[in-house]
């Protein structure tokens, strides 16, 4: 039986050149004010403090735009956690950005629902309106109103059904800064059973 | 055949949202019988009645899922799930959205039932308008004395969170829930231990659907054998079906349990689009054995008749597909979903469904042989049954459906992509004919 390799670290007896990453100090991080006082409410609603990760990278990300090396740091340093720690929940996450982002976000449903009714290409007359503007768009996974198909959600806000003259719109409308297709918001809609007239109709066949 | 209205009954009255209009309707009666007269066991005697069968995916009754909690003092946690990820499912979100003191008092006498003092709402981070709602509900919920400290003088606690998720359909699965909600990347647990004895915190935990917890109010008002006087002997209650796909009107339709499913698809839902004819539909979600029309459309909507049928009843979202959807596309989107989903724990999973969506690619770009087929079937049953949590199953199970049922679909498909040479659009079919009824895009 051959022998296994031995890690030359060991068998030179090296020591590490790095000690393992330590929790920042609050004072190292400029955390502002309100910030830290947003995590630290959070951390109160939760018997254990780690709980409150997600919720402290929401509010890094409204505050920075996407979750910034140095927020992670602030939260980390609230939370008495390593950055590593929070970095590593913000990548599982497909809502948490670890890269820059837009000031606006849409996200296009692709998911089997939107597909048949679309959705493929409602993406890319949302990819072509938003060419070389401050709007990042991204397919996304079924974002749970199938009977808006196809639909995206703008903004964090759901609208639907959508054809491409929409996706124009609402790009417009977002760097304008008006309201986005009030229209075909969900929220006005009415329940399925209870619709009369143009409501009735989903997808993109009325 | 009209609808039969429980938990969506006066939905339509936006004032609903409101504590003021939900007790203008009767709301909160039952949590102040449940916090004033009842004794726990009482409402978990109630529930277990009831028969009401958990509305997440499994089914499984609720009543009997809270009695094994352990009883006696200590911290015990109540989760409820409402991460609403898989496609097809959009049933909670209309019932957030419309009626949030339902289910914030269907959590609190649940929560009264199993001794839980603290309770948590999971809810997937795309509902920002939902979660919205919820938070103010909750303010006003603890206002009126119903969440808090010595509830109505009961001498029982009860904090409510509203947990908001980050985009990870995983996270719907009931242990990986619990990892989330500690603050870790959420990925699903062995079990057992089951949450019901180790679950948050390594408390015992009691984890239900939105819509599971929306129905205890009204059972604790009215019984359970008035519960049961809907539906069926085994699936008793009403229950809020997501309709979407290539129907005329697609919504969500609450309906006595084990009505036929094409009154769901052809009546409410307004049957086909112009010109199309129905050919299958996912009965219970994209994770649902898929059925053909002619197999699916007479049965019973309920647990034991889609089980019966080799499928199932699930989190009740009915995706219906006609005869412009291309089987074979729709197979490849949902191993997509289920393969960008996967947590990547374990291997059948992880590898099986990145190989699934290889092999279906192939089968679509005309490249895989009618042989490749016999593959990705024996591979859909490796996966089954061999995974840590049941979404490799997931994806196996509709899958391994659509390549038995439409075996000629796919040959025909694999021989038209590779017959014509060029590179054959990613969704011909399907694009081709939505512009045949007029879509813009
Ligand atoms: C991959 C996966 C995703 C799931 N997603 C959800 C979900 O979004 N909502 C839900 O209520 N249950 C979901 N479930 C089921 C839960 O694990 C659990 O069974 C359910 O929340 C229990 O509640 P119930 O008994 O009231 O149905 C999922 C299960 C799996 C395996
Ligand atoms: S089955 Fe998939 S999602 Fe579930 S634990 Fe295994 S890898 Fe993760
Ligand atoms: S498939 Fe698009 S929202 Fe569900």
């Amino acid at each position: 039986m051959s022998e296994l390799p031995i890690d030359p670290a060991v068998s030179e007896g090296r020591v590490p050149d790095r000690t393992p990453e330590e929790i920042p100090e609050l004072h190292e991080v400029g955390c502002p004010d309100d910030l830290r006082a947003e995590i630290e409410e959070r951390m109160s609603r939760y018997p254990d403090r780690h709980s409150a990760s997600i919720p402290a990278l929401w509010a890094v990300q409204r505050r920075y735009g996407w979750c910034t090396p140095e927020g992670i740091r602030q939260a980390a340093a609230v939370m008495r956690v390593t950055p590593a720690y929070l970095e590593s929940v913000a990548s599982f996450y497909d809502l948490l950005h670890t890269s820059p982002v837009g000031e606006h976000q849409v996200h296009v449903c692709t998911n089997i629902s939107c597909w048949m009714r679309g959705g493929d290409g409602l993406l890319e007359a949302f990819e072509a309106a938003a060419e070389g503007k401050d709007v990042f768009v991204s397919g996304f996974e079924c974002l749970g109103a199938c009977d808006i198909a196809p639909m995206a959600s703008i903004d964090k806000r759901y609208f639907g059904p959508l054809d491409a003259d929409d996706a124009a719109a609402a790009v417009e409308q977002l760097l304008a800064g008006g309201e986005v297709l009030p229209e075909k918001a969900l929220e006005r809609r009415p329940l399925a059973g209870d619709a009369g007239g143009s409501h009735r109709e989903g997808g993109s066949d009325a | 055949m009209p609808e039969t209205r429980v938990l969506l009954e006066h939905a339509e009255d936006p004032a609903l949202r409101t504590i003021d209009g939900y007790r203008g309707y009767g709301g909160y009666a039952s949590l102040e019988r449940a916090y004033g007269e009842m004794e726990p066991d009482e409402i978990l005697k109630e529930l277990e009645d009831s028969g009401l069968r958990g509305r997440g995916g499994a089914g499984f009754a609720m009543g009997k899922k809270a009695s094994f909690l352990p009883r006696g003092e200590m911290a015990k946690y109540l989760c409820c799930n409402a991460d609403e990820s898989e496609p097809g499912a959009f049933k909670d979100r209309e019932l957030m959205q419309r009626n949030p003191h339902q289910l914030i008092e269907g959590i609190a006498i649940a929560a009264r039932a199993v001794g839980a003092g603290h309770a948590f709402i999971f809810i997937r981070g795309e509902y920002d308008l939902q979660a919205d709602i919820l938070d103010r509900a909750v303010a006003e919920a603890y206002e009126a004395g119903y969440l808090g400290q010595n509830i109505l003088g009961s001498h029982c606690d009860l904090e409510l969170v509203v947990h908001r998720g980050a985009g990870a359909y995983i996270c719907g699965e009931e242990t990986a829930l619990l990892d989330a909600l500690e603050g870790k990347r959420g990925n699903p647990r062995l079990k057992p231990p089951f949450p019901a004895v180790q679950g948050l915190y390594g408390g015992p935990t009691l984890i239900n659907n939105v819509e599971t917890l929306s129905n205890v109010p009204r059972i604790v008002e009215r019984g359970a054998g008035w519960f049961r006087g809907f539906g069926t002997e085994q699936s008793p209650g009403t229950k809020v079906v997501s309709v979407s796909g290539r129907v005329r009107h697609p919504g969500n339709y609450e309906v006595e349990l084990g009505i036929p499913t094409r009154e769901l698809i052809c009546d409410l839902a307004g049957g086909p689009l112009d010109g199309c004819e129905l050919k299958a539909f996912y009965p219970g979600g994209s994770s649902s054995p898929v059925l053909t029309a002619e197999e699916g459309l007479d049965l019973p909507y309920s647990f034991e008749a889609m089980a019966e049928a080799g499928s199932m009843l699930g989190s009740g979202s009915i995706i219906v597909a006609d005869d412009t959807v291309s089987i074979p596309h729709m197979a490849l989107r949902t191993a997509r979903f289920y393969h960008h989903e996967s947590c990547g724990k374990c291997t059948p999973c992880r590898e099986g469904t990145n190989w699934t969506v290889k092999m279906l690619e192939r089968v679509v770009r005309g490249e895989a042989t009618p042989m490749d087929l016999d593959i990705v079937a024996s591979v859909q049953e490796n996966i089954i049954g061999h995974c840590l949590c049941v979404l490799g199953d997931s994806m196996a199970m509709p899958v391994g459906a659509m390549v038995r049922k439409f075996r000629a679909e796919f040959e025909r498909t694999i021989a038209e992509a590779s017959g014509a040479g060029d590179e054959p659009d990613r969704l011909a079919t399907v694009q081709g004919s939505i512009e045949t009824v007029g879509a813009a895009p």
